[in-house]
């Protein structure tokens, strides 16, 4: 985390002075996807769902950026092969 | 007293001499301010503003982008979004329709939007009421916006205009609401002054221009404007960690609201030759006055011919009127107040379980000074309830003897009421 910033140099209006994506959104999820890249067709359905950017191609495989993932399980429900499961948070994989 | 003749740089030859209702008068106004976004709903007294407006958006007469929306809350939200992306953003309503809006009032301020408003001041239910009082300005007192108050159409038009520009001062980066008295002002025909179309459009510096922000993202200042190809975060979560300061921020920014209102009052005067005060405050009679009365709005103007036939036969009495209640130029009031002996403040909205709101800005402004003035509340004019100069002087009688006997016993009274 930088130094919080007083009233004069934040920008006005609640302007964000930083980019939205270096706020880490991830932290209150309960549940989190886990792939099962054997069933995954990589038909990027869940990355056109994902209501944040938390589905990524990583060249080879979808991967989770789990800094931003809400655990809403969106993905794991339009997932056509069921490839996704949503896993408690807590729970090792 | 003025002892040489100021020639303004518009006389009043070539200002044009029409008639019309306070509601026109703020159409007219916004249709010469080359105002890009016009969203509002009708609502009682305020209709004829956007009736009004909307003939002009018909017949091509201005470029305005007009949004007859489903609700206030609505018409404030288009307003919000405009200005968010850069337009010069109108919007009119009243009563229910301000109290219906004002959750996106506050959005208004704290996103430093220089909106006007056109508030058409009238009484909120129940009982139900389409009439003049100030509890709808009252309402958003507290919400970041400046608020203007005027007396009468010529006035209304003038002021009208300057919000644009004190809105869009870069020091200030505010909206503004001008509150005109419903049906009192917005309803009643009175001859004013226009001024020519690109006097208007010179006045404001044409189109509405932007102000900066510096944030980390981007290695220059940017305006603060919704850009795809600068993005910026309007409207963002902002907990614990950044409210506060955002906060400080608007209050810092209603510091400079003063000197801008003062410069501008200044500006307009050169230009029409017409000035209200020193656009903060407009005292009557006051420096050697005793008793002084305070009030917002149209009652000022009868207050006022009371106020001046008293002088004439000598009594020491003065007014002073209130422009600018947000902010409230306490400092001021305090010095102009200080050689009085008795303050009577007249509040036009009444809060059940407490003073009048203006009674209480003008009791803080007053405790910090050695000698006190006595103080006392007169609550008027509710759901349009008449103020006649005969209810002014009887008020004023009520005073002196108040002032005689140097004790206040009921600090707030209703004048007008039934017994
Ligand atoms: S759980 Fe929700 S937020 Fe997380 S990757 Fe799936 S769709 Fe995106
Ligand atoms: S929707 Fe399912 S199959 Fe398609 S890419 Fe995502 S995980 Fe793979």
């Amino acid at each position: 985390m930088s130094e919080p910033r007083g009233w004069r140099n934040l920008p006005i209006g609640g302007v964000a002075y930083r980019l939205s994506t270096d706020v880490k959104t991830g932290d209150w999820r309960a549940l989190r996807p886990v792939v099962d890249h054997n069933k995954c067709t990589k038909c990027m359905i869940c990355w056109l769902f994902c209501p944040d950017m938390a589905i990524v191609w990583d060249g080879e495989k979808i991967q989770v950026n789990l800094d931003y993932c809400k655990g809403c399980g969106i993905c794991a429900h339009e997932c056509p092969v069921k490839a996704i499961s949503m896993v408690p948070e807590f729970e090792e994989v | 007293m003025e002892k040489t003749v100021f020639k303004p740089k518009i006389p009043i030859e070539k200002q044009v001499l029409t008639t019309a209702n306070g509601d026109e008068a703020v159409a007219y106004a916004v249709k010469q301010s080359y105002v890009d976004v016009v969203a509002a709903y009708p609502i009682t007294p305020q209709t004829i503003i956007v009736e009004k407006y909307s003939e002009f958006v018909n017949d091509g007469l201005v470029h305005t982008e007009f949004i007859p929306v489903e609700s206030e809350h609505s018409a404030m939200s288009a307003c919000v979004g405009a200005a968010a992306a850069g337009a010069r953003a109108f919007t009119a309503t009243s009563s229910q329709g301000l109290a219906l809006m004002v959750e996106i009032v506050y959005i208004a301020s704290a996103l430093r939007l220089p909106i006007v408003m056109a508030v058409v001041n009238r009484a909120l239910s129940a009982p139900i009421n389409i009439h003049n009082d100030h509890s709808d300005a009252y309402l958003m007192r507290d919400s970041g916006w400046i608020q203007l108050f005027v007396e009468n159409v010529q006035e209304t038009y003038d002021t009208t205009i300057q919000a644009f520009k004190i809105a869009e001062d870069p020091r200030v980066q505010l909206p503004v609401a001008v509150n005109l008295d419903g049906f009192f002002l917005s309803h009643t025909l009175e001859n004013f002054y226009m001024l020519p179309d690109d006097t208007v459009y010179e006045f404001l510096g044409g189109p509405r221009k932007l102000v900066n922000v510096k944030v980390d993202y981007f290695s220059e200042e940017v305006p603060l404007v919704l850009n795809p190809a600068r993005p910026l975060t309007f409207g963002s979560l902002d907990l614990y960690d950044y409210y506060f300061e955002h906060k400080v921020q608007q209050v810092e920014a209603m510091k400079n609201v003063p000197p801008v209102v003062r410069e501008i009052n200044e500006e307009w005067y050169k230009l029409t030759g017409r000035r209200y005060g020193d656009g903060v405050v407009d005292a009557y009679g006051v420096e050697d006055a005793d008793i002084v009365i305070v009030a917002m709005g149209s009652g000022a103007g009868t207050i006022r011919s009371v106020v001046k036939k008293l002088r004439e036969k000598g009594e020491k009495i003065g007014l002073l009127k209130i422009r600018m209640f947000r902010p409230f130029p306490y400092s001021d009031i305090a010095e102009i107040l200080s050689g009085a002996k008795i303050v009577a403040v007249m509040d036009k909205a009444i809060g059940p379980g407490s003073f009048g709101a203006l009674y209480e800005d003008i009791a803080v402004s007053l405790y910090d000074l050695d000698e006190r003035p006595l103080l006392l509340d007169y609550i008027y004019g509710l759901g349009g309830r008449d103020l006649p100069p005969s209810l002014v002087y009887r008020m004023i009688e009520e005073v002196k003897k108040d002032l005689e006997s140097k004790s206040v016993e009921r600090k707030i009274r209703y004048l007008g009421v039934r017994e």
